[in-house]
């Protein structure tokens, strides 16, 4: 079948048109199993080497090829044709600044990242058979969904809050804070809540959703943020998550 | 052009990279990270299934077991001083990891989980061994998360999205390299005293790969161009479950909790091929079965993929026929294989807990590479002369322990142990060593092989050549080969290559994110690397690993205990007329373990 792309292109060094602007490509013989990750290289493969984009694993696991396809945040190698349909448009992540076509600024992001602490600190000695510290099954379990985070930016980026305010931490910054809070081994959680009590912190989240469905790891991010909100209100990390309850996915 | 100095410099932010980087770091040198993606997209990340250790958290276990895995199952090629050092440090280097953070699944007792894989073994071969550990099927995504943290937390200097395109060579020492700043096209010059390389591998030299679309053997290929050899590329390992088609890996964890192969009659045929560990075999073996039974017209539908299966009934059907205790269910199969299930669904449209998954094997992983020493020091010829200031670890690196064939879970543990020890070495030359100058124009030679690029007007794309030799690779110097197909890839890429020198022609001719040009530029990484990998596999006349000649279809000790080192004749950053290669045989494999205990010595490899 064919299929129809309608791209978002910008290119500041362009000889007559530095204005961001729609471009359509059409491509025979594609799949309904075809990714469209597969179909960008083949636009810039066979029609226009200028066509640019991030892309790595096509796989699902580096985070890399994060845009917004028909209206929604998502990997590109992780949709298919028959995920999107035959007419599909592509443009950038909202909310970071554009640096050509589909590629984005990821600085900002990443700073929102580092400002949580996304490090194990426990300061205590290590144990002193040379071995590992020891952590139950249970304490382990519940913070096992926010370490499927590959800061793909996929959340932070479909927020409207963030949108609207590129000071607010994010989705994802919180989700690996979140990562940290609930990990009995860590001892910075008072740290980062407190990071997180700031005004560009966790009460940013209106709970408007959009991050959970486009997470394309699973995670339920907007569940987390809301075990931080709690964590921050109860001063403390402890008891807020029952073993027993966390999902295992399906 | 901008000029950076810093004791140590490292070429990619992968787990190798990263642990080379906090641990010279720790050392007390001043550290740059350069890498072309963003640390976290490194490929360490898509590793899955484990980290090999012999911690014994659930049964006894040692070191030298885990060494005698490694040795068997490289078929006796890995230097084995190299193999007691991974399998010594692996269990340091484990702890460690958790120490920082890694977030091991857990045994009852609140230890670090450890589960069954291929070819690794109890007491020298007698039964499988749970030794890998894991953090569901996402250890590498969790090994690099890890490591990047800790790296923030110790202020490494990262330079992301810089594309190193050369290293600087002067008066016999490495001291730097040059990169290309990616979103502005601009050269940068890092000047260092301790260069090292942690670029992964190549995969993408095949068309049917696991790799990512950036392994693309950059680092391998620079210092190639610049006289260091490379050493057994024809040990290159197919993993026999790559998902049909695709060639996106399924983990080898799917059998170490159960799953089995299955050819178009139902049959679980790796009873026949490895009858004691029957799917957990090591990779060469399977991989190699898999094709035989296609080519025997058991091929699912009769076509070039087989099954695997681990649906519940199935691995509870083959537990309690070995009688085993032990059963699963299909909670336990979706808590522990997420990933293959997302991977699965999302791809294939199957889903592993009700259907069997279609698997063909998929290039994955580069044995061979730039010669190192046990500390990560590149090592330039069969005497074991170190190049001063050039240092390399991981996947692009060849220590050798991997040999002739790696074991699964061996990646990590490779990456980790001498990423370590590299970052360490680094450390102490730094605090001894002068800054060496750099030579005049330190950047010129590959500023005009990227302009020569920029401005190419001929009429073939990179992306018709890389599909072309892909094919020719997969082809002739897959799984099997045979010294005529060999012979015709090898003249097959040489034209391509000709080609890429004389007929290119790119579309985009700007500065800012130009990935048309780099990708042009790996392009000529692949075709070298491509090439000199099918001409060590025409001289080695015999089969051992994952080098299967089917004209010398023996394992030949009396003439082959010896790695092989090619040399690229021509010098320079640029890619200049044909590419002449000379082979040296003269280094010899180091059988230290087999000196005070003849169980290491070469035997028949059987599983």
């Amino acid at each position: 079948m064919d299929v129809t792309f309608r791209i978002r292109r910008y290119n500041p060094e362009h000889p007559t048109n530095k204005k961001p602007y729609w471009q359509e490509f059409t491509l025979k013989d594609v799949a309904e199993t075809d990714r469209v990750l597969e179909m960008l290289h083949r636009i810039k493969w066979e029609q226009d080497g200028t066509l640019s984009f991030r892309r790595s694993c096509s796989s699902g696991i580096c985070g890399s090829d994060a845009m917004r396809i028909n209206g929604r945040n998502a990997l590109a190698c992780k949709l298919l044709i028959r995920d999107v349909g035959t007419k599909i448009q592509v443009e950038p992540i909202l909310g970071l600044p554009v640096i050509k076509d589909l590629i984005v600024d990821m600085e900002p992001f990443f700073a929102q990242y580092r400002a949580i602490m996304p490090y194990l600190v426990n300061n205590d000695p290590l144990p002193d058979d040379g071995r590992e510290r020891l952590q139950s099954p249970e304490d382990r379990i519940i913070y096992d969904d926010t370490t499927n985070c590959i800061l793909c930016a996929c959340c932070t980026t479909s927020c409207p809050s963030y949108w609207a305010n590129g000071q607010y931490v994010g989705p994802a910054a919180i989700v690996q804070a979140h990562r940290f809070i609930f990990d009995s081994r860590d001892q910075a959680a008072e740290e980062r809540l407190n990071v997180l009590a700031d005004p560009n912190g966790v009460w940013r989240c209106r709970t408007i959703y959009n991050c959970t469905p486009a997470c394309p790891r699973g995670i339920e991010v907007t569940r987390a943020i809301g075990e931080v909100k709690l964590a921050i209100r109860k001063g403390s990390p402890q008891g807020i998550i029952d073993p027993k309850n966390v999902k295992v996915h399906h | 052009m901008q000029t950076h100095q810093f004791d140590a410099v490292i070429v990619g932010a992968g787990g190798a990279g990263l642990m080379a980087a906090l641990y010279a770091s720790r050392g007390g040198a001043n550290v740059a990270v350069v890498s072309k993606l963003y640390p976290t997209r490194s490929h360490t990340g898509a590793a899955l299934g484990g980290i090999g250790a012999a911690l014994g958290n659930l049964e006894e276990d040692k070191p030298i077991w885990h060494a005698y895995d490694t040795v068997k199952g490289g078929d006796y090629l890995a230097d084995q001083d190299a193999v007691k050092v991974l399998a010594e440090d692996a269990v340091r280097a484990i702890i460690e990891l958790e120490h920082m953070g890694l977030p091991f699944d857990r045994t009852p007792e609140g230890r670090i989980s450890q589960r069954r894989f291929g070819g690794h073994t109890s007491n020298f071969g007698q039964k499988a061994v749970r030794r890998a550990c894991h953090s569901a099927d996402r250890t590498g995504h969790m090994i690099l998360q890890t490591l990047y943290q800790q790296c923030i937390k110790a202020n490494v200097n990262f330079f992301d999205e810089y594309h190193v395109v050369d290293v600087i060579m002067n008066q016999g020492h490495a001291v730097g390299v040059v990169a290309v700043q990616l979103g502005t096209g601009e050269l940068h010059v890092f000047h260092s005293k301790a260069t090292l390389f942690a670029t992964g591998g190549w995969g993408r030299v095949w068309r049917i790969t696991s790799n990512a679309h950036s392994y693309t053997g950059d680092g391998a290929a620079i210092v190639f161009r610049r006289g260091v050899p490379m050493e057994d590329l024809e040990f290159y390992q197919f993993h026999p479950t790559g998902l049909y088609g695709l060639g996106v890996l399924l983990t080898e964890g799917i059998r170490g909790e159960g799953g089995v192969l299955l050819n178009r009659y139902g049959e679980r045929f790796m009873e026949r091929y490895a009858p004691r560990i029957k799917d957990l075999a090591s990779r060469d073996v399977i991989s190699r079965a898999i094709y035989l039974e296609i080519r025997d017209g058991k091929g699912i539908q009769g076509k070039d993929y087989v099954h695997l299966d681990v649906r519940p009934e199935t691995v509870n059907r083959y537990l309690a026929e070995a009688g085993e205790d032990r059963r699963i269910d299909a909670a336990y199969v979706a808590k522990n294989l997420a990933e293959t299930l997302d991977v699965c669904r999302t791809y294939a449209g199957v889903d592993p807990l009700t259907e069997p998954m279609p698997v063909q094997p998929t290039a994955h992983y580069a044995m061979g590479g730039i010669p190192t020493n046990v500390n990560a020091e590149v090592v330039i010829d069969a005497n074991w002369t170190v190049l001063p200031g050039l240092y390399a670890a991981g996947e692009c690196a060849c220590a050798s322990v991997h040999g002739a064939n790696r074991l699964g879970t061996n990646s990590l543990v490779d990456l980790v142990v001498f990423g370590r020890r590299g970052g360490m070495a680094m450390a102490d030359y730094a605090k001894h060593a002068d800054f060496v100058p750099l030579p005049p124009n330190p950047a010129g030679e590959v500023a005009a092989e990227l302009e020569r690029l920029r401005s190419s007007r001929g009429k073939t794309r990179p992306g018709d050549l890389r599909r072309q030799m892909q094919q020719v690779m997969m082809d002739h110097v897959g799984v099997f080969r045979e010294e005529k197909g060999i012979q015709s890839a090898i003249d097959s890429v040489a034209e391509l290559r000709e080609r890429y020198q004389n007929d290119l022609v790119i579309d985009d001719r700007g500065q800012r994110f130009n990935t048309d040009l780099m990708e042009a530029w790996e392009l000529g990484c692949l075709l070298d690397l491509a090439q000199a990998t099918a001409q060590s596999a025409l001289v080695r006349t015999e089969s051992r690993g994952a080098h299967s000649r089917e004209d010398y279809q023996q394992r030949d000790d009396a003439n082959w205990l010896v790695h092989t080192l090619v040399f690229n004749k021509h010098q320079g950053a640029q890619v200049k007329g044909p590419l002449e290669l000379e082979i040296d045989l003269n280094k010899k494999v180091n059988m230290s373990l087999a000196e005070e205990d003849e169980r290491f010595l070469p035997r028949e490899r059987v599983y």
